[in-house]
């Protein structure tokens, strides 16, 4: 079999990047060996786990099944992104830590990537809602409840309600 | 890396039909949901793809001339749920899309794909048949219309001939006009689960809201495709609103499935369940209609 490649134009966390892709690639291949986004994990592989969640134009996938060469022309958006110009990191990402909803830490990138969606919208969402949305990540330490609490109070307090 | 013998990537219908007569053994993707997980699960390991994905002519709900709703086959999942037309005209549909997966499988699944496929369980797809929806489909002899119903033909097989694929699927206006209707999933998860049993089931009342002027119910997992259930209709249709008539319409459901035994759920159980979801969801119906169930 020959190898078949496509030269791809994206924006990654806010950057204009190009890139040649194996077509073969997913979007967590291209995003963890080209550009060394290793918050990008690879767990289940098959779109379950959603370990791998990143943001295309401001919408949630599991990269793990996107193909890379889909990439072309989007804006991608991963947990690096997220970062202040001086280092800090985001309020999503205090308050996992304060609500201790991190243990192991292997679906939380992706977990806050979804945050990060539903943060996005500027609306006050309930908690059914919440938990619908975030429903997409398989985590076996926390519980799932810290998880719940570091959304819904990062959303309050940017509505200013907290 | 997937196991990806080539890709073709189309940018229009016309180049996808190209394509696929250029290279007869290549298969479809759209959002992968499916057909990636299969490739990385060996089943379709060493293909060749079409990816549609990236043909945005194919995505949006619209209405057309004559007041259809018009779904352009890679619409996904979420954007058919937050569509106003959607919420207004067909909301049982939003309900439905948004048990698929979890978000993120309905961000990229779409609603060809989730028909194509042609399985029983998928979660559109006895909302589809219970709404009488139309398949459209294009290829290099131009487009055709089937009723989904003559779309399915069995487990894993859809009517597509070669080089055609399926452009949009179109909810006639006499199909949804004054009709309400509710869908009920029965998985063992609220996300990321397969149905062992989903109905769909939607009535038109008479303008006194006493008679059921029309009903229709469909379900997915009760065979090998998904299916109506025409004895149901007829023990439900130009009845009254009352009781009996909701256990007549429920009961009268198992003389048309068959849902089998697998490590899911047993046919005893399925069929046990398939009663009490056409209930519930006939129930609903005629609430959202306005109507009231008396004894």
């Amino acid at each position: 079999m020959s190898k078949q490649y496509k030269q791809i134009h994206c924006v990654i966390n806010g950057k204009e990047r190009e890139a040649m892709v194996d077509v073969r690639a997913s979007l967590t291949d291209l995003l963890r060996n080209d550009f060394r986004l290793t918050s990008v994990k690879k767990g289940c592989e098959v779109g379950e786990c959603g370990a791998c969640n990143v943001l295309v134009n401001g919408e949630c996938f599991n990269s793990c099944i996107y193909l890379a060469v889909w990439a072309d022309g989007k804006e991608i958006l991963t947990l690096e992104g997220l970062e202040g110009p001086n280092g800090e990191i985001s309020d999503i990402q205090q308050a996992f830590i304060d609500e201790a909803a991190v243990q192991c830490g292997f679906c939380t990138p992706g977990a806050i990537m979804s945050a990060v969606e539903i943060l996005n919208e500027g609306r006050e969402l309930s908690d059914e809602e919440i938990r619908i949305r975030m429903s997409g990540h398989l985590c076996r330490c926390t519980g799932y409840e810290n998880i719940f609490r570091a959304v819904k109070k990062t959303m309050l307090k940017r509505l200013g309600k907290e | 890396m997937y196991d990806i013998k080539a890709l073709y990537e189309a940018e229009s219908v016309e180049d996808a039909i190209r394509l696929m007569q250029e290279h007869p053994e290549a298969q479809i993707i759209a959002g992968g949901s499916d057909v990636l997980v299969q490739i990385r699960e060996g089943r379709r390991a060493g293909v060749e793809l079409v990816s549609i994905y990236g043909i945005d002519a194919m995505r949006g709900v619209t209405f057309d001339d004559e007041g259809a709703i018009r779904i352009g086959s890679l619409t996904s999942f979420s954007h058919i749920a937050v569509s106003p037309i959607i919420q207004e005209k067909i909301p049982v549909l939003g309900e439905a899309v948004s048990l698929v997966g979890g978000p993120q499988i309905r961000n990229i699944g779409t609603i060809g794909g989730n028909t194509c496929n042609g399985v029983t369980s998928a979660d559109s797809a006895s909302t589809l048949f219970a709404w009488d929806a139309i398949v459209e489909l294009t290829g290099p002899e131009g487009v055709r219309r089937l009723p989904i119903q003559e779309f399915y033909i069995k487990a894993g097989k859809v009517a597509l001939q070669p080089a055609e694929l399926q452009t949009a699927i179109i909810i006639p206006k006499k199909s949804y006009e004054g009709y309400h209707g509710n869908y009920i999933k029965y998985a063992m998860r609220e996300a990321m689960d397969i149905a062992n049993l989903g109905c769909s089931v939607n009535v038109l009342l008479s303008e006194d809201k006493q008679t059921i002027a029309d009903v229709r119910i469909a379900y997915g997992v009760a065979g090998p495709i998904p299916m109506r259930v025409p004895s149901a209709e007829a023990a439900g249709k130009g009845q009254k609103v009352c009781k009996e008539t909701v256990e007549a319409f429920s009961k009268a459901v198992l003389e048309d499935i068959h849902p089998r035994d697998s490590w899911r759920a047993a046919k005893a159980f399925r069929e046990h369940i398939a009663v009490e979801m056409a209930k519930r969801a006939l129930s609903k119906s005629i609430e959202l209609s306005g109507g009231e169930i008396r004894e």
